[in-house]
């Protein structure tokens, strides 16, 4: 594991909306890594901050504390302009929902080659014309469909758009913020294979980001849970199936369906209460309980947790 | 099955008439609803899932009618009901529906607790104060905490899938006997998700509802149904029990669907996904509609529409691959996986 690569590093990141007594503290105390090549998953319901956390890396929203490096150069707050465009344009994001997240006035040409215009990549029009083709040829779209507007495609179709629109960049890391949540269940399968594909013969990094276990364990290599802006729980995706420590993690679990009416019925749902937690003394920590396996809990819960794993 | 059904769709023809041409994304559906069940209809997007069950409520787009067949309810053929005086009746009362988009359902401009108050002094004739009380009862049956101080918010104040449990207020609060749930989570958040399916099953316990389900989820399936109705094209191609449809399906498109989930996929490997698009609705379809998408197909499936074969007295199925003169086909292996797991309980 050392001598992986990391590509993106978060440390103690926070960040927070508004001012004064309006402040909100979205995302607090966050730390993991992404290794080259991998596919990092942050899981949890809406409202906990993840896509902010992805937003984030991409310099969409601003932090308030913490560090944020890629290539182990920091990246968020005041950075130079040649960074920042460099970020730009190695960092880029997929969005959730393909029906909002297009130019309804643009054709799908403009959209997918606006990046190359601002960046100047491809000298003549033609060039670029031929780079979107190719783009759009590689996502499973004909590329007479650059002529076109976006309403004239499916969701799967248009989330495609959205994938090539990021590619053409030819970016190292990916942020895929809930690209499948909008789609039917057979369209979800090509999106998925998509980028799978896309992974291997690209060599790309993704984080991904879902409230859906199912589909997270399906795509990725490790997983973070997320609740109210804080990870509680991250590890290798069999790892976090086979043995979530985390109450809010088997709470997630036990929320995702299963195609099997047998298990399915008997299955007990698990309710997750966060007052549970006593930290008016006990001050929690992120430790690091079993080898890539990290949870956040207080001096008693960790005890807990580890006479759990020892149980087996 | 000696059961009556409390409703029998039969034959049932649907067409739109746009732009000067026929649409018809119902195709000779039937479906029997026994009570006290939940049945499931699944399928993609434009299968023809919610037009389907919107025609028992008569609440088909404008442009839209019923060609041909009958819908049975109570003694009634209500597929010949023309008027909204006659819907009315109906509608709301004795078969209420929740719409997919908690966001789009709400009024937002009026208070949810008028909202709910409203369906039931409109169906139960009961008004002002005691239609509050009722109100507020109905508020806590379905989940939301402090029904007194939300009876007087709007939506707006409520998160997603509040917001759902008010819209399942409305539907319930005037006691129907049919619930019709149109992509009801589909929404929401995966916790929230299963929150609201048992509230439903709570409620339908309680009540003594029948609810059908439409879904394009097979998970969701799984948790919810006694009985699953898969559609495509506007047919119903496979119909059966749950565990049959879960562990012996036979059409190809339900094999399809299961094995497009990704709690089955391997892996490392690609998920098995349906290629190509529905066929186009305008067109006069030849064969199984399924046919040119399916890689199971034979000759025949381009040429003739198959019949429904009963696989047993509950399941049937419309594909050719159950006729006696059909080669033996190997299932995809998600659906061997699911099948051998029927096998080993015996």
């Amino acid at each position: 594991m050392a001598e992986r690569e990391k590509l993106i590093e978060v440390k103690d990141l926070q960040i927070t909306f508004g001012e004064g007594r309006k402040k909100f503290v979205a995302v607090d105390d966050v730390n993991f890594d992404i290794y080259r090549g991998e596919t990092f998953s942050i899981v949890g319901e809406s409202g906990s901050g993840k896509t902010t956390i992805g937003r984030a890396i991409v310099r969409i929203n601003p932090t308030t504390n913490g560090e944020i490096l890629y290539k182990g150069r920091k990246i968020n707050g005041k950075i130079s302009k040649e960074l920042d465009r460099e970020v730009i344009k190695s960092c880029q994001m997929i969005f959730q929902d393909p029906m909002a997240s297009l130019n309804e006035r643009a054709k799908v040409e403009y959209i997918v080659s606006e990046g190359l215009i601002n960046f100047g990549i491809g000298k003549t029009p033609q060039e670029r014309s031929e780079m979107v083709q190719k783009a759009l040829r590689e996502v499973g779209l004909l590329p007479e469909f650059a002529s076109r507007f976006p309403h004239e495609f499916s969701g799967g179709q248009r989330q495609r758009i959205g994938i090539a629109r990021a590619l053409i960049m030819q970016p190292e890391f990916v942020v895929a913020d809930e690209p499948i949540s909008a789609l039917d269940v057979s369209i979800r399968a090509q999106v998925l294979n998509l980028l799978n594909q896309l992974k291997k013969s690209r060599g790309l990094t993704y984080l991904f980001i879902a409230h859906d276990l199912s589909v997270v364990r399906f795509i990725s290599d490790r997983i973070a849970v997320i609740h109210k802006g804080r990870i509680v729980e991250l590890a290798e995706a069999e790892e976090l199936f086979l043995h979530p420590l985390h109450p809010y993690t088997k709470a997630l679990l036990s929320a995702v369906p299963i195609p099997d009416p047998e298990v399915e019925k008997k299955k007990k749902l698990l309710v997750y209460d966060p007052s549970m937690h006593d930290y008016s003394t006990d001050k929690p920590v992120w430790h690091e309980i079993l080898p890539g396996h990290f949870i956040y809990g207080n001096q008693k819960e960790l005890a807990k947790y580890k006479k759990e794993i020892q149980k087996g | 099955m000696a059961k009556e059904p409390i409703l029998s769709a039969k034959d049932i023809e649907i067409c739109f008439h746009l732009r000067g041409r026929t649409l018809k994304p119902i195709r000779k559906c039937s479906l029997d609803l026994y009570e006290g069940e939940t049945l499931a209809i699944v399928g993609e997007s434009g299968s023809g899932k919610s037009v389907f069950t919107k025609s028992f409520i008569g609440m088909l787009d404008a442009n839209g009618e019923i060609i041909n067949g009958s819908i049975l309810y109570e003694g009634i053929d209500i597929a010949k009901y023309k008027k909204e005086a006659e819907w009315v009746k109906i509608r709301g009362k004795k078969i209420a529906m929740v719409f997919q988009d908690p966001m789009t359902s709400l009024n937002p401009l009026k208070k949810v607790g008028a909202q709910i108050q409203e369906s039931i002094e409109l169906h139960q004739g009961i008004k002002g104060e005691e239609a509050k009380k009722l109100t507020l009862e109905m508020l806590k049956k379905v989940g939301i905490p402090d029904p007194e101080r939300r009876y007087n918010q709007y939506p707006h104040e409520f998160s997603g899938g509040m917001r759902q449990r008010v819209v399942i207020a409305i539907a319930v609060a005037c006691h129907p006997q049919i619930l019709i749930c149109d992509e009801p989570t589909t929404a929401l958040d995966v916790t929230i998700q299963a929150q609201i399916l048992q509230l439903i099953r709570d409620l339908q316990k309680e009540f003594h509802m029948t609810v059908i389900y439409i879904t394009h989820d097979l998970g969701v399936v799984a948790n919810v149904a006694d009985r699953v109705a898969v559609m495509y094209a506007g047919e119903i191609v496979e119909i059966g029990k749950v565990e049959e449809i879960f562990y012996d399906a036979w059409h190809p498109y339900t094999w399809a669907l299961l094995s497009a989930l990704p709690q089955l996929g391997v892996k490392g490997e690609d998920l098995p996904t349906i290629d190509g698009t529905p066929p186009n609705l305008y067109n006069e379809i030849v064969g199984d509609a399924f046919a040119p998408r399916n890689k199971y197909a034979m000759k025949v499936d381009f040429v003739k529409a198959p019949p429904y074969f009963d696989v047993t007295a509950t399941h049937k199925a419309k594909t050719w691959l159950l006729d006696p003169r059909a080669p033996k086909m190997e299932r995809p292996k998600a659906i061997q996986a699911l099948r051998s797991k029927m096998k080993a309980k015996g």
